[in-house]
């Protein structure tokens, strides 16, 4: 199958990627680009384990072409923060117990990043619904919730010292 | 000569040892995406594997053309039944002592079942390959049904032991017949429920499910021909056991084997087994002297790999006219799909269902199971829970609402006076079992308190009446659920799987300067065992939880052990922990001995140190006897400081607890809202209360999903209707409670620490109590049984079937 070149910004860094027009975003992100935070569960934008954030919105990348993210703009887990300094949801997942095997997490942490972004006070209900498309099989999303909520809380506050 | 020692409570807190919330260290790469699970391996030429899978449920193979797939870009080769069968590998053994086609060998007896293997580039051109292999199918009349599996004119489904009478679990009445195992007194039980002044009979249906770990199955297999080793990274609940089973079935020497379990992305039991694409895998890698890397999709994980549940249980229970029980009987039918994966321990082919008088003292039972053969996918596997102890506890609890029902008795009341009591413990089952300790009464009345279980009766009592005036179409239902598990499997003289004794163990080094590496035989999926046994070592050998490396899931690393599953890791695992921690002490103590020129008597611990009795002054840390061990010629003791302990348990772990579901039900849609789940546990010495916590939120959840939609369901030509999240219910945070959690502490009397594992007392416990919700709330109308998953169009049907909607 002829190769076709896609350019977009990931995590910050420009990169020219040459492959098919078939190859999906994740599997571009995990296999071409060696980013393998975002992970696959379900192949069918049920799960949300494969959530990044592209162009200001969060998508599932098991179901979006390489090619559609073309002139992107793309953050992974990866882009959010760094082992010098965590980003504040980061922090709060571990603080609160918000992850067991951490498949799911990348995912979630990912999505609640744009949920915090579109409505940095959210309500609890305003959050379960947020995460609705990111499913977790371990924790029963208790603490994950937490999580959000004390990140939120959190960021608000830098944001107003700043 | 020593600096002042800080305070007990100071050196204690920095243990971060038994007790402690500590945070788990596992989080720091997980939160950062830097997790390290079997799909992110790439290896230098791998290639990827896909399975060509049956449409059919039943249907013989005419002829398989594997001509155009070879002939495309990107494929290298594709395997089948004929491949395989010189090598012997066309079928494997099963965990259950039956055996199970690695590829389609001239039949296939499940949809979806492996019938080639294409071996490709990549997945895309592996997929590529995939469509392209030609199967020409002839079908099969499909047996979905198990009462119907021995009629007159049934398909004989496994025609390669057709006329075997004889199984691995005794013997056989039919073609279509696993094995029939019993546990109890058949006659006195039969005498009891004759004669009883009422008996509750009921047919309990625990539907089939799947444990769908969000991250699915798979592996990389490399061989490598120039050293003459294979390894295999890989989804393995029980690394050891995959090694030795590896070796016995490829005739590769067990010590050129290395198998590795990295993260894992969630088991819930799914990955316990063996797999055709971890033999595929193998052989393909060698077949093409490249690592070769299988990684099955969700619709492969739900319709292919291993299922859980599916027994139908025909319950008799009797009792005098004031509510003491005197008997129980249940005779189940338990489907077992194609071909009999379970995972159970060798001489429990039901696994351990006769846990099923509960939490009661029933003094006479029978228990018999019946194994038979369908058109569905193999496995039987213990989904969060350890060996059927779900089935039997979700029997039980229907049982005695059911009970409730016959004697006009209130099910809060029916339990707490059957409880096995306190002063009963160490105690006899009527199936077999020492439960090692309990005390039922205390948590149940502390459950009833916190929930304030009579006004619930009353406000249920009210809405039945407002109901019946039509101001409202909302029931309330309160679902109870007194759960006894038994876990830790377990004592190597009952417990072993294919002839491995159910042991388990751990093994200590200590580092010059007093830090540490331990190595397991289990492998955590998400429970996070890296922070908690460092912290059973911490308490043991008083070196800090964070100054001990903990690592598992490498063959050619770790000691042999059974992995983890059936909530073994913590009775099993965790106590050879705490005995090889105990080793490494005695051992310290003597190099304490010597330095501070005492005798060993002389010297008591405390927290992480050596002291000389009435000399609080001096003493040695165990930062200083880390060293001198490496630097001293002490006579008569080895240099270094390490220990290994297989710890062969002398019982079981008998965990238990009261769970209360407060559900709304809304008659005319369906649709329920849980309103307050209360849930108290008692596993025993408690080591890490946040991760407890965890734990049974997640597995509450997991209960939620099976009690109220979570299905693997077929059609009756044995099409899966539920291969794909679409169909297969998995909670979102939007239909899943906040939990209220709560803990009594009875500790295991014979683990050195007490403790006897949570991880699946949720699911156990849930399921009966989210279940038991919905009947409750019909129980007015009528309602004494109906089978699960209560989703939104079964709840309506049963009230349509109440005439609720007239």
């Amino acid at each position: 199958m002829e190769k076709m070149h896609v350019k977009m910004k990931v995590n910050g860094k420009d990169v020219d990627l040459l492959t098919e027009p078939r190859t999906l975003l994740i599997h571009a992100l995990r296999e071409e680009l060696g980013i393998t935070g975002p992970h696959v569960g379900c192949s069918s934008s049920h799960c949300g384990a494969c959530t990044v954030d592209m162009n200001g919105m969060s998508v599932k990348s098991c179901t979006v072409f390489a090619a559609q993210a073309n002139g992107a703009e793309i953050t992974t887990i990866e882009g959010l923060g760094s082992p010098d300094g965590l980003h504040v949801l980061q922090e709060m997942f571990k603080e609160h117990h918000g992850l067991q095997c951490g498949y799911c997490t990348p995912g979630m942490i990912t999505r609640a990043y744009r949920l915090l972004q579109e409505n940095p006070n959210p309500t609890e209900e305003e959050v379960r619904f947020g995460i609705a498309g990111n499913l977790c099989r371990c924790t029963g999303y208790q603490n994950i919730v937490k999580a959000i909520l004390e990140a939120a809380a959190k960021m608000n506050e830098m944001k107003e010292s700043a | 000569m020593n600096e002042a020692t800080p305070p007990k409570e100071e050196r204690t807190a920095a243990l971060s040892g038994l007790g402690t919330s500590r945070k788990r260290v596992e989080d720091a790469r997980f939160t950062q995406g830097k997790g390290n699970y079997v799909d992110d391996l790439k290896l230098p030429d791998m290639l990827f594997g896909d399975f060509v899978r049956s449409p059919y449920a039943h249907a013989r193979v005419k002829s398989i053309n594997t001509e155009k797939a070879l002939a495309l870009p990107g494929v290298h080769a594709v395997l089948t039944a004929a491949d395989l069968e010189p090598l012997g590998l066309h079928w494997m053994p099963t965990l259950a002592g039956d055996k199970q086609m690695v590829l389609a060998d001239g039949k296939v007896l499940f949809q979806a079942q492996e019938v080639a293997f294409v071996v490709a580039d990549d997945r895309y051109a592996a997929a590529d390959g995939v469509a392209a292999v030609e199967v020409e199918y002839e079908e099969l009349p499909v047996l979905v049904d198990p009462f119907k599996a021995e009629a007159d004119g049934a398909p004989v489904l496994r025609e390669d032991i057709a006329d075997q009478k004889e199984g691995a679990h005794g013997p056989r009445r039919h073609p279509n017949h696993i094995f029939t195992w019993e546990a109890g007194d058949r006659a006195a039980t039969e005498a009891v429920l004759a004669e009883a002044d009422v008996v509750a009979e009921e047919m309990i249906y625990y539907h089939r499910t799947h444990p769908c770990p969000l991250e699915p199955c798979g592996c990389v297999a490399s061989m490598d021909k120039v050293n003459g080793k294979l390894t295999v990274w890989g989804t393995f609940q029980a690394p050891h056991a995959v090694r030795t089973v590896a070796s016995l079935i490829s005739g590769i020497a067990e010590h050129n084997i290395r198998i590795i379990s990295p993260d894992i992305g969630g088991g819930f039991g799914n990955k316990v087994g063996v797999y055709p694409g971890y033999v595929c895998s193998i052989v393909a890698s060698i077949v093409t002297g490249v690592p070769v890397k299988w990684i099955e999709d969700r619709s492969d994980n739900l319709m292919a790999t291993a299922f859980a549940r599916d027994y139908w249980m025909m319950g008799r229970i009797s009792a005098t006219k004031d509510g003491k029980i005197t008997g129980l009987h249940c005779h189940t039918t338990a489907d077992h799909g194609a071909f009999d994966a379970c995972a159970d321990p060798t001489k429990f082919p039901a696994g351990f269902m006769n846990i099923c008088t509960g939490s009661y003292d029933i003094p006479t039972a029978f228990l018999s199971v019946d194994g038979i053969y369908t058109n569905k996918a193999p496995g039987g596997v213990a989904y969060r829970c350890s060996f059927r102890v779900t089935e039997a506890a979700y029997f039980i609890e229907r049982m005695i609402e059911v009970l409730a029902i016959k004697l006009g008795m209130d099910a809060a009341e029916l339990r707490a006076k059957n409880f096995i009591k306190k002063d009963q413990f160490p105690y006899q089952s009527a199936l077999g079992w020492e439960y090692d300790s309990g005390d039922y009464h205390t948590g149940w009345d502390k459950a009833l308190k916190a929930v304030g279980y009579d006004d619930l009766r009353k406000e249920q009592a009210e809405r039945v009446e407002a109901f019946k005036r039509g101001e409202t179409r909302t029931l309330l239902g309160i679902g109870l659920s007194h759960f006894t598990e038994i876990v830790g499997a377990g004592p190597v003289k009952n417990c072993d799987i294919l002839g491995l004794g159910m042991f388990d163990s751990c093994e200590i080094r200590i580092h010059p300067t007093g830090s540490a590496i331990a190595r397991l035989g289990t492998i955590s999926q998400g429970q996070g065992h890296a922070t908690t046994f460092a912290q059973i070592l911490a308490s043991e050998i008083g070196i800090p939880a964070e100054d001990i490396t903990l690592e598992e899931g490498d063959t050619d690393t770790a000691p042999y052990g059974l992995g983890t599953y059936g909530s073994r890791s913590t009775p099993v695992a965790g106590a050879a922990t705490a005995m090889a921690g105990r080793k490494i002490r005695a051992k310290a103590q003597m190099i304490a001995a010597y330095l501070l020129e005492v005798h060993d008597n002389d010297l008591e611990w405390d927290v992480d140190r050596f002291v000389v009795k009435g000399a609080p002054e001096r003493f040695k840390t165990m930062k200083e006897i880390a060293f001198a061990s490496y630097n001293q010629a002490i006579p008569g003791v080895e240099p270094g400081l390490e220990a290994v302990s297989y710890y062969d348990p002398p019982n079981m772990t008998y965990p238990f607890g009261s769970y209360i579901c407060v559900m709304e039900i809304n008659v005319d849609t369906g649709t329920t809202e849980i309103r307050q789940f209360y849930a108290l546990d008692d596993c025993g010495t408690r080591i890490n209360p946040m991760i407890i916590e965890g734990q049974v939120h997640g597995g509450l959840t997991e209960a939620l999903a099976i009690a109220m939609g979570q299905e693997i369901a077929y059609d009756e030509q044995g099409n899966v209707t539920t291969g794909t999240l679409m169909d297969f219910f998995i909670p979102t945070a939007v239909e899943t409670p906040n939990y209220q959690t709560d803990f009594t502490v009875t500790p295991s009397p014979h683990h050195p620490i007490g403790a006897k594992g949570v991880g699946e007392s949720p699911n156990v416990g849930g399921v009966p109590a989210f279940s038991n919700a919905v009947h409750d709330a019909f129980k007015a109308f009528g309602l004494t049984q109906s089978h699960m998953p209560h989703d939104h169009w079964r709840i309506w049907k049963t009230a349509e079937s109440l005439g609720l909607h007239d």
